[in-house]
């Protein structure tokens, strides 16, 4: 940036309420901020913290785009916040906490517990036949392509956008969204995973799963870690079928 | 008030502290995580490259075993490591990776034939067995002989991770999130909890238990560049301080990992040059080469951050507002190979740089990275000097990296040590002196002793802002007490810490008065803390005359196992102290299967101890007896350093491999 270009001045309008203040109420609140170069939310957010009002609540912690903790609307729309570069913004910012996850103060929400309740109701890891594989002894095989497959759909972050960017859940709130299709997708792809099918049919196979999708797609849309949700659900649903025939 | 009972307490819900609660639950007793955050989005989630085990699947990692591994890992060290607790590691490594495999982690597998790969900037190919298509595969990284870290692309940690916490929902492990721990609750020398804090409501909670384990993680941020999460603050670190009992070690060994990005310093991980990628100043020049004939790149980390500085103080940095830096060329790998196995990567390249890593170079400098210091613990995980209290991972000095932990090493001591630690504590817990003797009144006021702290922080007036003085600790850290050290930063540095953390018992947390979800109060009592692990890392990077493993001092650049083969321990006893208690560990040779030697990088500026040439005539001795009788690799280690007994018994079997059948 040469000395002739103006520094811009971003401003920052965010929807605050503390729910633990029986006073407060949900309102908008605009600070200015000097832009510097490679800036990002993080940045921002950070700065109107140490400099503005140090009572901002919000949620960061690798601050490098692969916890999933920074999920909020920017303009409107989920994304991780650690990683959205203001230079590739208008200098008019808009943040507000994601919606439908429990509202903690600010920005954050707890998305820990409604990602938890997720794993526990379509439980979410290795069902083995026998319990005690021997550790001693070598390793199960298994295809490297088929662990390639596994591990591009075991890279969900549960941010929450998709949950976020979801018609669906808007009318269901019991539909467990993208990343709970996801998560079957992963693990029926998995020949660790001894479930049967009817027993994936058991966890997915009715409107608050595969077949309550309306097929909006909003959250491929808006999936940071570009996870192949359109055709993981579309897969989902008819092998879905197949078993419900 | 409000207090809650369970078996095993375990603060931090990263890979450590899950895989403790996960291997207590299945002895049978009641676990319980505390955590900042939900545990999968811990910072182990971030560790990218890999977990070293000595599978020897691979072309590039036959050959391998125990043995190899040990002996790179004691060298990585410096010879700083607890020989006994790098065996047992070692051991370990391959049967905590093969229970994760069974538990879910899509590790990277072997295709059998030919592949390409980039070594030394020439394209090679390797041809994989056939008998070795679908093991787990490795790739190289810094300081190790052979291929030996297994990775799933370069989101290792995320896996392991999520795998991990999947399989502690299925154990039913309690967790609480949000929740802080403020204070141990020690009574007669014992530990029996913690006070804790919920972040969301500013509620205290005495959660009390037979056995505590603080798994929380490194101190990175007590620097103000670091490759940790924000939450690596050393707050573990320092509950075990304030108790005025536990001790810990070597707190002065803090890794620079070479390759993070400039400015912001997010980590691109080690396997961008365990795959081949170079390191160029700024003619585009390949320096490595001309400082590490040998390994080059892939030298230690330790070695390469110093080699890295010293050759931006020739004036052959990049020059950036943000400082000078170098590149990190990985474009030789082909985008193919960088799309598949180092993804992370591109996208942090273009989500933070807005550059594509297959075509353009990574700007690049080390970055504060690692805690080799931490609790310091017995072999079984337990303080030294506090009853009950018990580390793991990152956040204790088990002790098995010395004073340069080896990439790959971290992720993999997680959960060996977690898989090793749970057993330790179930066997304390079976017994009937884990039985709990304190007095609830004793309970109840841990808790008003931390009310009336907050409150003091809420209600002081004229105070000092701790926002202030926390950004002069980071800096001063940064400036003072990094890669290259000498006595008279390090004197400066303490005694400005020194009044900085005087100044810190007055500060005020000015306007956010609330006692629920409240940043100011957090970043206040937080610092005051962060300024104790400060202190201690200062204090004994001053003290420590000899250059060791990441502790690299310009006025002591020898490293002296005459005088300074020992363990840095660090306590607290008086709260009334502004500087802390330090004293010494010896490490003792004789016992060492591997006497102190040359590392191999630079000029050896070793100054030997007399007992070193001693026990390498007898360690040569029995080798070579046993040899003779034709003795198994096995029976010759056994007989230079036993560690076998000291395992779980269920964990003391061999490990077959494909070149080694049991």
């Amino acid at each position: 940036m040469s000395e002739a270009e103006a520094v811009r001045t971003l401003k920052i309008n965010i929807l605050r309420f503390d729910p633990n203040d029986p006073d407060d109420f949900p309102h908008m609140q605009t600070f200015e901020i000097q832009e510097s170069a490679g800036m990002t939310l993080y940045i921002v957010l950070n700065e109107i913290r140490e400099h503005h009002d140090n009572a901002l609540m919000f949620d960061f912690v690798c601050r490098a785009g692969i916890c999933g903790s920074c999920s909020m609307l920017i303009n409107g729309r989920p994304g991780l916040a650690c990683r959205t570069l203001t230079s590739k913004m208008d200098a008019n910012i808009t943040l507000a906490p994601l919606p439908l996850f429990e509202l903690i103060k600010d920005l954050s929400i707890h998305t820990g517990k409604w990602m938890r309740g997720l794993s526990e109701r379509l439980e979410t890891w290795i069902h083995e036949q026998e319990q005690t594989r021997d550790i001693d002894m070598l390793e199960e095989r298994m295809e490297p392509a088929l662990a390639d497959e596994i591990y591009e759909l075991d890279r969900c972050i549960e941010c929450g956008c998709c949950v976020a960017g979801c018609g669906t859940i808007q009318m269901r709130p019991d539909f467990v969204g993208a990343v709970g299709l996801n998560k079957i997708a992963r693990y029926h792809l998995d020949p660790r995973d001894k479930r049967s099918e009817e027993e994936y049919y058991k966890l997915i196979g009715d409107e608050n799963g595969v077949f309550g999708c309306m097929t909006l797609l909003g959250c491929e849309d808006v999936c940071p870690k570009d996870l192949p949700l359109r055709s993981k659900i579309a897969y989902l649903r008819r092998m879905m079928l197949k078993v419900a025939l | 008030m409000k207090i809650v009972y369970t078996d095993v307490l375990i603060i931090g819900g990263g890979l450590a502290g899950l895989r403790v609660a996960t291997g207590v639950k299945r002895r049978g007793h009641d676990a319980l995580i505390l955590s900042l955050v939900p545990p999968k989005r811990s910072h182990s989630a971030a560790a990218q490259g890999g977990m070293q085990a000595s599978l020897a699947n691979c072309k590039m990692g036959e050959g391998d075993n125990e043995d190899v591994h040990f002996s790179d890992t004691i060298k990585g060290s410096d010879w700083g490591a607890d020989q006994l607790v790098a065996r047992m590691f070692v051991h370990c490594a391959p049967k905590a990776i093969r229970e994760l495999a069974a538990w879910g982690v899509p590790w990277s597998r072997v295709h059998r034939g030919d592949h390409s790969a980039i070594m030394n900037a020439q394209k090679v190919t390797i041809s994989e067995k056939n008998e070795a298509h679908g093991l787990i595969t490795a790739r190289d990284f810094g300081g190790t002989k052979k291929w030996r870290t297994c990775y799933t692309s370069d989101g290792t940690g995320h896996s392991m991770l999520y795998a991990m916490d999947n399989k502690a929902h299925e154990e039913e492990v309690e967790i609480h999130e949000r929740q802080e721990a403020m204070a141990l609750i020690v009574d007669n020398g014992r530990c029996y909890g913690v006070v804790s804090r919920n972040l969301m409501s500013g509620e205290l909670v005495a959660y009390v238990a037979k056995a505590t384990t603080i798994a929380t993680g490194g101190y990175g941020r007590i620097y103000s560049i670091s490759t940790n999460a924000i939450i690596c603050q050393g707050t573990g670190q320092a509950l075990a301080l304030e108790s005025g009992i536990a001790t810990l070690g070597n707190m002065e060994a803090v890794q620079f990992h070479p390759t993070a990005i400039v400015p912001v310093g997010i980590l691109t991980t080690e396997g961008c040059r365990g795959d081949g990628g170079l390191l160029l100043d700024k003619d585009g020049y390949r320096f490595m080469p001309d400082y590490e004939p040998e390994k080059k790149e892939l030298a230690s980390r330790d070695v390469v951050s110093r080699r890295m500085t010293e050759h931006i103080r020739k004036g052959k940095g990049v020059k950036s507002r943000y400082g000078d830096h170098l590149w990190l060329d990985i474009t030789l790998l082909g985008r193919e190979h960088i799309e598949k196995n180092l993804r992370e990567v591109k996208e942090i390249c273009e989500n933070f740089l807005g550059i594509d890593p297959a075509v353009d170079w990574i700007p690049v400098r080390p970055t504060q990275h690692y805690s080799m210091g931490g609790i310091r613990t017995k072999y079984t995980g337990e303080s030294q000097t506090l009853h009950g209290l018990y580390s793991c991972g990152e956040a204790a000095c088990w002790d098995m990296h010395g004073f340069n932990r080896l990439g790959g090493n971290s992720v993999s001591e997680t959960v060996v040590a977690g898989m090793l630690v749970a057993e330790y504590i179930s066997d304390f817990c079976d017994t009937d002196a884990s039985s709990m003797q304190i007095h609830s009144s004793k309970i109840e006021n841990a808790i008003k002793e931390e009310k009336a702290k907050l409150e003091a922080l809420l209600t002081k007036k004229n105070g000092e802002d701790a926002y202030v003085l926390r950004r002069r600790m980071e800096a001063i850290m940064m400036e003072k007490v990094g890669i290259f050290r000498n006595g008279k930063d390090l004197q400066e540095a303490v005694d400005e810490l020194e009044s900085l953390y005087k100044r810190s018992k007055n500060i005020e947390v000015f306007r956010s008065k609330s006692r629920a979800a409240n940043p100011a109060l957090v970043n206040a009592y937080r610092t005051q803390k962060m300024l104790k692990v400060a202190l201690s890392v200062a204090y004994g990077a001053l003290l420590r005359q000899e250059s060791r493993g990441a502790h690299s001092r310009e006025d002591f650049p020898q490293r002296d196992d005459a005088n300074w083969l020992k363990r840095t321990i660090t306590s607290w006893p008086d709260a009334e102290q502004t500087l802390p208690s330090v004293s010494y560990e010896e490490i003792p040779i004789e016992s060492m299967e591997l006497p102190p030697g040359f590392r191999g990088y630079g000029k050896d500026l070793t100054k030997h101890n007399p007992a070193t040439h001693a026990r390498e005539v007898s360690v040569n001795a029995i080798r070579e007896a046993l040899e003779r009788e034709g003795a198994s690799r096995f029976e010759i280690q056994s007989a230079l350093l036993p560690f076998l007994d000291k395992l779980p018994q269920k964990y003391r079997a061999k490990n077959a491999r494909l070149g080694e059948t049991l």
